[in-house]
């Protein structure tokens, strides 16, 4: 299994060290003005920080990478876990510990809407795959299809008695801090729980369309530091003082081009191409589909004097993954801004201090939240129709549908096709 | 809800602390509102203006009925008492001429149709949403950033277009499916719909951190969040709306006049056996006046479901974007069921069997949520204002507030109606219905058909074969 780096780990570990050393010393290491006095204080607590850095990354890598070889599921778990961690963080944020002594139960209240938010949002996603996972076994299939068909009934009751119950504890004098940490947990839930789920449903269409928006953004981030290291001159926008155009410009050609190239690397593994259709965790056999099956393209002949090869071997996905790495350059960074105003905002130097020398969980996921949502969001609508065929789709339908079902389909197919040639 | 103004038997300590000032100074009123802008002569500032005469004289009301009710004996307070009767009598008949007007409009929308409705319910979210965008405002930092409400209407129209693009997607295509090229046009615009909307909400985030200014950080993250709560609020509920009216006027027209139904009984059980209040948040409310009410509405519920069942305008679903008359199988649920009376009743009785539509047991449920549930939507309501100090959300209708202010509790409904309806009445054939879609979405005409003969083969065999 091969090594990738992790969202988490060097990805921003560097640019960290540029905060913390232009916050020690006010040195803008981008803008290349070295303040001599501070140097040598600089270096022992420059590599002390970055040796912890170090440790810490490591240890995310070879997590995560284990978890990869795992499989889905347990990718499924990690997220969740940082999924957890990112709310707790978030949910503390605000808090004012002098109004929550006055208000027992009210974090109780917190944890009941993060509850029901995880059923609703996972309950959608994998419901599909946790009916093929019970299939054989008829008491739970009727059970968990029962469950399925209520499960918005259900998520909708439990948050209307979380409603109720948040109206019957307002207490005077408080209203306004208590409708503020309202609004503030349904923020939290959107923000968390949206890049999450999506997240989650790339993950089961496949580990290859989570892990390479993953490691763009963590390229972004390392060419970002390193071209502004060595070229950084002009600032790129106020919010974040070290961040220079020349950074910026490096670092969207060089996540571009690697994002051609690890979609091809990435996509000769099974392992990451095919998705899981239920909730298993053995090896997994497929036909990735005809995304990721080689294509052949001749090199123009003033290429191909140079070059020793006549022809390139493409797999269509590497166009998809073009796209994934502008976006991941140009916008994605936006999140990180957006995240380094809401800190200066509420005068919060760090949204947490779980992983040493980072920062908090979501110092780390800032931009990677962004770029979940637009992977989810580009594989519903670009790559999903186009790796529909006939086959697929029956298989589909013999798989998901049962045979009542099955019928219903075939006469209403039936009466669409017969309107089309009447109509036509 | 109605009752709050009429109701005069609550002592609002906000209000006690006001009969120190004179009425009807800017002084006394600028006391409560200390969350508005501080220009006395902004057009906002409706509770300031000398054109709203009913605020006004609700003000008027509420500074002198304190005194009246804690009977002390003045000759100041008999003037006051008899003030308090005149304006209570006049801000009842302004209310109750607003409330004909505005159920004289309701029922000519219902009249003209399901596009009609839908318009409606647009033209009402519009103005909730610019009531409360205004609400938590500061004139003073609107100044310094230009701009910035531009950002609201532009994640305004975004939500727009992602809520009604999904819920009108197979109303729209059957619409425009004579003409060719505007049907590829829709479709391929559906297709596309998410990531449309998802790159018009991308350009508004950039958008909004472009336009960070220092020092106003806070105030633009408060407004962004804000923007967003209130763009879920209402876009949340008038989305389940219009698909209820789009599954059948029925199932809009029975939880909106559920909730009318359990605020004018619950006025009028609480006016003549109010005594234990209710809830701190609204302290007009009474526990005689709930409980009535409840019993009152889920027994209406029974009886306007029979009514509004027989008619196939308001029970049949539309299927298109069309606006002519509905003809259709309404379905089991509106079918008459015969159940004969027990001999007893019908020895008194010219009946000998009553007729029931399956629907009504359902109505029963809406009725419960109608009267139990609902109404904690109006305390929220409350219990915000409260919070940030406001008196009501906007001024738009006269004596009773703005449009939030009527649609609190419908909001809360109208979510459940969609919920219920979808869980227990609608019949779900969720995964055929979505890979009919898929099929026509992604499969090419002859694929389509060569499907169709790959799938009757299959069949065939498992027909015949045996199981």
């Amino acid at each position: 299994m091969h090594k990738e780096n992790t969202g988490d780990a060097p990805s921003a570990h560097t640019p960290r060290v540029r905060h913390h050393r232009k916050r020690n010393t006010d040195v803008v290491a981008g803008a290349g003005k070295p303040n001599g006095s501070h140097l040598l204080v600089n270096d022992s607590s420059k590599y002390k920080s970055f040796l912890v850095r170090a440790y810490s990354t490591v240890w995310m890598i070879g997590g995560f990478a284990l978890i990869v070889y795992l499989g889905h599921l347990y990718i499924t778990a990690m997220v969740v876990i940082i999924q957890i961690f990112m709310a707790r963080e978030l949910f503390n944020l605000l808090r004012r510990t002098h109004e929550d002594k006055q208000l027992p139960g009210f974090r109780l209240l917190n944890w009941h809407f993060f509850f029901t938010a995880m059923l609703f949002v996972y309950g959608r996603i994998l419901s599909q795959r946790l009916v093929n996972t019970v299939t054989p076994d008829k008491v739970l299939y009727r059970l968990v299809t029962s469950l399925i068909k209520y499960h918005m009934a259900i998520c909708y009751s439990l948050y209307i008695s979380g409603f109720v119950w948040f109206i019957l504890t307002l207490k005077k004098k408080m209203y306004k801090y208590q409708f503020s940490q309202y609004a503030w947990t349904h923020m939290i839930l959107i923000v968390v729980f949206t890049q999450s789920s999506f997240t989650v449903a790339n993950i089961f269409e496949g580990i290859f369309w989570f892990l390479l928006p993953a490691s763009l953004i963590v390229i972004n981030d390392i060419f970002a530091y390193i071209c502004g290291f060595f070229f950084g001159r002009t600032p790129l926008i106020k919010l974040s003082p070290k961040k220079t155009w020349e950074g910026f410009i490096g670092a969207s050609i060089t996540t571009m081009i690697s994002a051609f190239l690890l979609a091809n690397i990435m996509g000769r593994f099974l392992w990451l191409t095919c998705p899981r259709e239920d909730l298993s965790t053995g090896w997994l056999q497929c036909d990735p589909g005809p995304l990721f099956k080689q294509e052949t393209h001749a090199l123009p002949g003033w290429i191909s004097n140079w070059l020793p090869w006549k022809e390139i071997s493409v797999l269509p996905v590497q166009w998809h993954a073009l796209c994934l790495g502008l976006f991941a350059s140009i916008i994605a960074p936006f999140g990180g801004f957006f995240a380094s105003g809401f800190k200066r905002a509420f005068k919060v130097k760090d949204f947490g201090d779980s992983i040493p020398g980072h920062g908090g969980i979501t110092d780390r996921m800032d931009c990677q939240m962004v770029m979940a949502v637009f992977a989810y969001i580009y594989h519903q609508s670009f790559v999903v129709p186009q790796s529909l065929s006939v086959d697929k789709l029956l298989n589909q339908i013999i798989t998901n549908l049962t045979l009542e079902e099955q019928q219903a389909l075939f006469m209403k197919l039936g009466q669409v096709l017969q309107e089309k040639v009447i109509g036509s | 809800a109605m009752e709050k103004d009429l109701n005069q038997n609550s002592p609002r300590i906000r209000k006690i602390r006001d009969n120190s000032y004179p009425p009807n100074t800017p002084t006394s009123r600028m006391n409560n509102n200390n969350q508005r802008d501080n220009h006395p002569n902004s057009p906002r500032d409706y509770n300031y203006s000398p054109s709203s005469p009913t605020a006004r004289l609700r003000w008027r009301n509420r500074s002198n009925e304190i005194p009246a009710e804690v009977k002390r004996g003045n000759a100041s307070n008999v003037r006051n008492l008899l003030l308090g009767d005149k304006n209570k009598y006049r801000s009842m008949w302004i209310r109750t001429c607003s409330s004909l007007w505005m159920l004289g409009g309701v029922f000519f929308i219902i009249y003209m149709g399901h596009l009609y409705i839908w318009a409606m319910v647009v033209g009402i979210q519009i103005f909730m949403a610019k009531e409360l965008f205004f609400l938590l405002r500061r004139a003073h930092e609107e100044r310094r950033l230009p701009g910035f409400r531009l950002l609201n209407w532009h994640f305004f129209f975004t939500a727009m277009l992602f809520v009604y693009g999904r819920i009108l997607q197979q109303q729209l295509v059957n619409t425009v499916s004579s003409d060719r090229f505007i049907y590829k046009l829709v479709s391929g615009l559906i297709k596309y719909q998410m990531v449309i909307c998802y790159f018009l909400y991308i350009a508004g985030f950039m958008w909004f951190i472009l336009t960070l200014k220092k020092k106003m950080y806070k105030y633009q993250f408060g407004q962004y969040a804000w923007t967003h709560m209130i763009l879920i609020v209402v876009f949340t509920q008038s989305s389940f709306t219009v698909a209820n009216i789009f599954e059948g006027i029925f199932w809009f027209l029975l939880p909106a006049a559920l909730i009318a139904m359990n605020d004018v009984a619950a006025y009028f059980f609480g006016f003549y056996f109010g005594k234990t209040p209710l809830i701190k948040l609204s302290p007009k409310k009474t526990w005689e006046g709930f409980i009535g009410a409840s019993v009152a509405t889920t027994i209406s519920a029974f009886l306007f479901a029979n009514v509004l069942g027989q008619f196939q305008w308001l029970t049949c679903p539309r299927k298109d974007l069309s606006t002519g008359w509905l003809h259709c199988d309404p379905g089991p649920l509106f079918r008459p069921e015969y159940y004969p009376l027990p001999t007893w009743i019908a020895s008194f009785s010219p009946w000998k069997a009553i007729s029931i539509l399956p629907v009504q047991w359902h109505a029963f449920s809406l009725g419960l949520f109608a009267s139990v549930i609902a109404p904690f939507g109006g305390f929220f309501a409350s219990g915000f204002k409260r919070a940030f100090k406001i008196k009501d959300f906007g001024d738009s209708i006269p004596g009773h507030g703005g449009f939030t202010d009527r649609m609190d509790c419908q909001m809360v409904m109208a979510i459940f109606a969609y919920i219920y309806i979808q869980s227990f009445i609608v019949h779900q054939d969720y995964s055929v219905e979505m890979i009919l879609d898929h099929i026509s979405r992604s499969l090419g005409h002859e694929e389509q058909k060569m499907l169709y003969a790959k799938l009757g083969d299959i069949l065939r065999h498992k027909l015949q074969g045996g199981f």
